[in-house]
């Protein structure tokens, strides 16, 4: 079931907001911050009750038969909207990149898939590459730094996209890092079962994060922003964190991921 | 069978049935054929289809950003004044080995007398040799030399220093037209016993990733090329 | 060699440890990565020339019985000789045979990946012949009794020092005084200690890294010149290669060639391509008098057909290592067998089975980034993954990753309850968090605490606040 939000009006094409289960739990905001970049581009949104998880954690642990009962859960539920967007990079790569692979053995699903794949997106690409924003009317103070994840970057090309729309936000300046497009080693369920070598490669991205001299870390993914931000936190680093989406949205008066509450 | 025999039908066995449901014999052979045969050319980097002079310029250039030098002479009778003062402008003995290249044979070496020279394969004293390249392939740099009696392979490598001579007529764009070239000479399906596609000075990086020449083949190679 | 991959973890948790390693290291991803980069901004055509690099081996390997009859005729009529090894053993018994029928006391050695796999200097030296490496990476770690770290770069987790001492113990009689605080004279002892070696060798192995069907040729690739030192001089010449070296001819050899040493090394060319056929002839004056060619199997054979098909493309650039921060952070000998990074993990298993090398395939960020600079387009995360599968099927998976799992699908695949736990459980954890919005540590969560703080979750749910949203309810 899904209820559509009251900016609602039907000539609008109708975006299904993947919130990504790491944002339902952990971030809010960037579901809110989401919801309204996609709506000044010119969409409605809604955000279907039946979604759970992309699969992609079944996925890499190769459990394929629990991946498509979990993916079939997620195209059955997203089946009405014109569109699928995940403020995730590497979810958006599950459902878009991996969903087809996934069903190769099953022609019979394949026009489904394909015209599911066809029509996810991840946010910020979607807003610059599918609506054709180039500019958002946010204002933010200050100097931030932008890391590629993995995913967003090499599944889905997204690079230039976040760069393009932070470079319009009143009072920001962007300071990029050495080897910002370098893995920040979260990488799902590894950073958990190789502890020591994903501490080893987040280590040095935030001995590059700090070095580029920015206040700020942004990304398009909240598994990474998350290794990143509780590595920032326990060298006692003070720089913020936050999705690139808040940002965008000028939703940053809460507080950064994992920092203090005011 | 032989030993041999059962461990040759053992792979060959095993590749024939990983590839499973095959076309007819006859078709697959003929395709086989077909490509061994007109040894088709693919994807060739625009670099080098320029005109012959530019190609002969863009050889110099890219032999000269692998470190090796190169000279350039009017015509064969000027390569042993080259090849002097080479060996003089490095510290080097006049003293110099090659092969039975008849290129070599007709060059003025009575008008070089205190140019020392020795022919047949290189030994471990030698310090220099001369040889002379099959082609050039402007597209790197590369030199290709085909061994023979005329050319032992032992020149390329063991003298610390390579003194190469190449036509600018042998200088092609890219290594399609000089495996041409090469069939022309030795035939369809042809190869000389070696063929090098040497493309600087030997080098090395295995010590901390630190670039030093000469590591085992020649520490430097002179191109001499002759011709307008 | 012995297989040590089933401690990954162990070895991996040791090398970060080791400084002299992490030191060794750190030229990688700077060195490798940078070079390779600007070759490729020289060349506009290079994704072209990939696909086409793809595609070739690709066809060859829908023919390969074919190109090796062809390929064999031509070797023949070349008066050279081709074995075939279907196993390791095989090719180790070829081998020593032909040393023994040559009579072979000193064996020379060229670097080959696939010496390597059989281990051939151990079985040589066994059976009283001496083989010397002469690669000067492989001849630093044969003098220092270690096996290779890097596929194209064998010592690359040594520094200069470690090398120095190396070489003033095994180098007795020198001066003891002499000066090789610069690489160059470390160079300059290796070549003249190695010179002898050369002149003095009966046989000479080198790899290959193409044979051609057209003409029965084998090619290596090197840089130093001592893969042709080692062909040329001795007695006889043997090749020691894999099944999926073939191309079908001159041309395909080299529109490999061209993505080769732009992706290993950042060359355009590498210094040495030399393409070999059969052994010396009549009026030569040098060069080898018996050329044989042992093509080595191990399990290859069966790939073909396979999801692991693509895998057999790799042409040992090791740009995907160069590029894989799980290689840049435990260097080569943890990943405990022949092959490291990325190329090692899918091929490995393979090789040894899954069920020794089972580490590898996991032991990966998914980053993608090997995928994106391999020269032949393998797609290795995806490879990766379908070893997981295999594992997964056979239950091979630890049991803290099947539970885990299990209990995170029962939850996934019931929105409601989950939707439900959920918020029950996020404030919970906001609570706990307090106002200074990290965990320290969490129970069931050390993996992730023992390295880095938690962050805390805001507290609702999105889906709690966006019902309350949508009714209207002010935050």
């Amino acid at each position: 079931m899904t209820i559509p939000t009251h900016q609602a009006s039907a000539d609008k094409p109708h975006v299904g907001l993947f919130v990504t289960c790491l944002v339902d739990l952990m971030r809010p905001v960037i579901g809110f911050a989401t919801v309204d970049l996609i709506e000044k581009s010119g969409c409605r949104v809604s955000v279907p009750e039946m979604q759970t998880c992309c699969g992609q954690p079944a996925f890499n642990s190769g459990d394929r038969a629990g991946t498509k009962r979990l993916a079939r859960q997620v195209i059955a539920a997203f089946d009405e909207f014109d569109y699928v967007v995940a403020p995730s990079g590497s979810c958006a790569g599950m459902l878009k990149a991996h969903y087809g692979e996934l069903f190769a053995d099953e022609p019979g699903m394949s026009d489904t898939v394909k015209s599911f794949c066809d029509k996810t997106f991840e946010l910020v690409s979607f807003l610059v590459d599918i609506r054709g924003m180039t500019e958002v009317a946010a204002e933010f103070r200050g100097k931030v730094t932008y890391h590629d994840s993995c995913a967003g970057l090499r599944e889905l090309g997204i690079q230039a996209q976040p760069r393009a729309l932070l470079k319009s936000v009143a009072g920001l300046e962007i300071s990029e890092m050495q080897d910002p497009d370098v893995c920040c080693g979260f990488g799902g369920t590894f950073c958990v079962k190789y502890g020591d070598i994903s501490n080893a490669i987040v280590e040095k991205k935030t001995a590059n994060i700090d070095a580029s001299g920015a206040e700020v870390l942004l990304a398009g993914d909240l598994g990474c922003l998350m290794n990143m931000a509780g590595k920032l936190s326990r060298e006692g680093r003070s720089v913020e964190v936050r999705h690139v989406s808040e940002v965008l949205a000028g939703m940053t008066d809460g507080p950064a991921i994992g920092a203090k509450r005011t | 069978m032989t030993i041999e025999d059962e461990r040759r039908e053992q792979v060959l066995g095993t590749v024939r049935r990983s590839l499973g449901n095959m076309k007819s014999d006859k078709a697959r052979r003929a395709i086989v054929r077909g490509r061994l045969e007109n040894h088709p050319k693919g994807e060739i980097p625009a670099r080098a289809q320029v005109n012959h002079f530019k190609q002969v310029d863009l050889f110099v250039e890219m032999a000269g950003a692998v470190d090796a030098s190169v000279d350039r002479v009017k015509t064969k009778a000027d390569i042993l004044d080259a090849v002097t003062e080479f060996l003089r402008s490095r510290n080097l003995p006049q003293s110099l080995i090659h092969g039975d290249d008849a290129y070599f044979a007709d060059l003025p070496w009575g008008k070089h007398k205190t140019l020392e020279h020795r022919r047949g394969p290189a030994a471990a004293k030698d310090l220099v040799s001369l040889a002379k390249a099959h082609s050039g392939v402007a597209e790197t740099g590369t030199l290709m030399m085909a061994s023979g009696a005329d050319n032992p392979v032992t020149l390329n490598f063991l003298p610390d220093v390579s003194i190469v001579v190449l036509e600018t007529k042998d200088i092609t764009g890219d290594y399609e037209t000089a495996w041409d070239r090469l069939r022309e000479k030795f035939g369809e399906r042809e190869m000389p016993r070696t063929l090098n596609m040497v493309t600087g000075p030997s080098r090395t990086a295995d010590i901390e990733q630190t670039l030093l020449l000469g590591a085992h083949g020649p520490r430097s190679v002179h191109i001499i090329i002759v011709g307008r | 060699m012995v297989i040590r991959s089933g401690k990954f973890k162990a070895n991996a948790r040791e090398a970060l440890a080791d400084p002299q390693l992490q030191r060794a290291m750190s030229n990688v991803g700077v060195g490798f990565v940078q070079k390779r980069r600007m070759a490729m901004d020289k060349l506009p055509e290079f994704d072209a020339l990939r696909d086409q690099a793809r595609d070739i081996k690709n066809h060859t390997f829908q023919y390969l019985d074919l190109y090796y009859e062809e390929y064999e005729k031509k070797v023949r009529e070349a008066g050279g000789h081709v074995h075939f090894a279907p196993t390791d053993g095989d090719a180790r018994d070829i081998i020593l045979d032909i040393c023994r029928n040559a009579g072979a006391h000193s064996v020379t050695k060229g670097k080959s990946m696939i010496a390597e796999e059989i281990a051939i200097n151990d079985h040589l030296e066994e059976n009283g012949i001496k083989p010397i490496e002469t690669d000067l990476g492989e001849y630093i770690i044969q003098l220092r009794g270690e096996a290779p770290s890097h596929i194209i770069a064998p010592a690359i987790h040594l520094n200069k020092d470690q090398v120095e001492a190396s070489f003033r113990e095994a180098h007795t009689g020198l001066d003891e005084n002499r000066n090789l605080d610069e690489p160059e004279s470390l160079v300059a002892e290796a070549r003249s200690m190695l010179r002898e070696a050369f002149l003095n060798a009966d046989v000479g192995i080198t790899g290959a890294n193409f044979l051609i069907a057209e003409t029965g040729t084998s090619v290596i690739v090197t840089n130093e010149g001592n893969g042709d030192l080692t062909q040329s001089l001795p007695r006889v010449h043997i090749v020691i290669t894999s099944l999926e070296k073939m191309v079908p001819t001159l041309e395909d050899a080299t529109a490999i060639l061209r993505v080769l040493a732009r992706t290993a090394t950042g060359q355009e060319m590498a210094v040495y391509n030399t393409f070999s056929t059969g052994p010396r002839r009549e009026g030569d004056p040098d060069g080898p008098e018996e050329y044989h060619v042992v093509v080595l199997d191990n399990g290859r054979s069966s790939m073909i057909g396979t999801e692991f098909q693509d895998m057999l493309r790799c042409i040992r650039c090791g740009a995907c290592m160069n590029h894989c921060p799980v290689y840049q952070s435990v260097g080569g000998h943890a990943y405990g067998w022949v092959y490291p990074g990325p190329m090692g993990s899918v091929l490995s298993p393979s090789l040894i089975g899954v069920d020794k090398a089972g580490h590898l395939p996991n032991a990966s960020t998914f980053c993608g980034r090997c995928e994106a600079v391999c020269p032949m387009r393998i797609p290795l995360p995806k490879m990766m993954r379908h070893w997981r599968e295999r594992e997964f099927e056979r239950h091979l998976s630890p049991f803290s990753v099947r539970s885990g799992l299990g209990f995170w699908k029962f939850f996934a695949t019931r929105p409601r309850l989950y939707n439900f736990t959920a918020a029950v459980a996020m404030p919970v954890l906001a609570a706990l968090a307090g106002a200074k919005g990290y965990l320290k540590a969490l129970p069931l969560a050390t993996g992730w605490t023992h390295y880095r703080n938690l962050p805390a979750p805001e507290g609702r749910t999105f889906q709690q606040q966006w019902r309350d949203h949508l009714a209207g309810v002010d935050e």
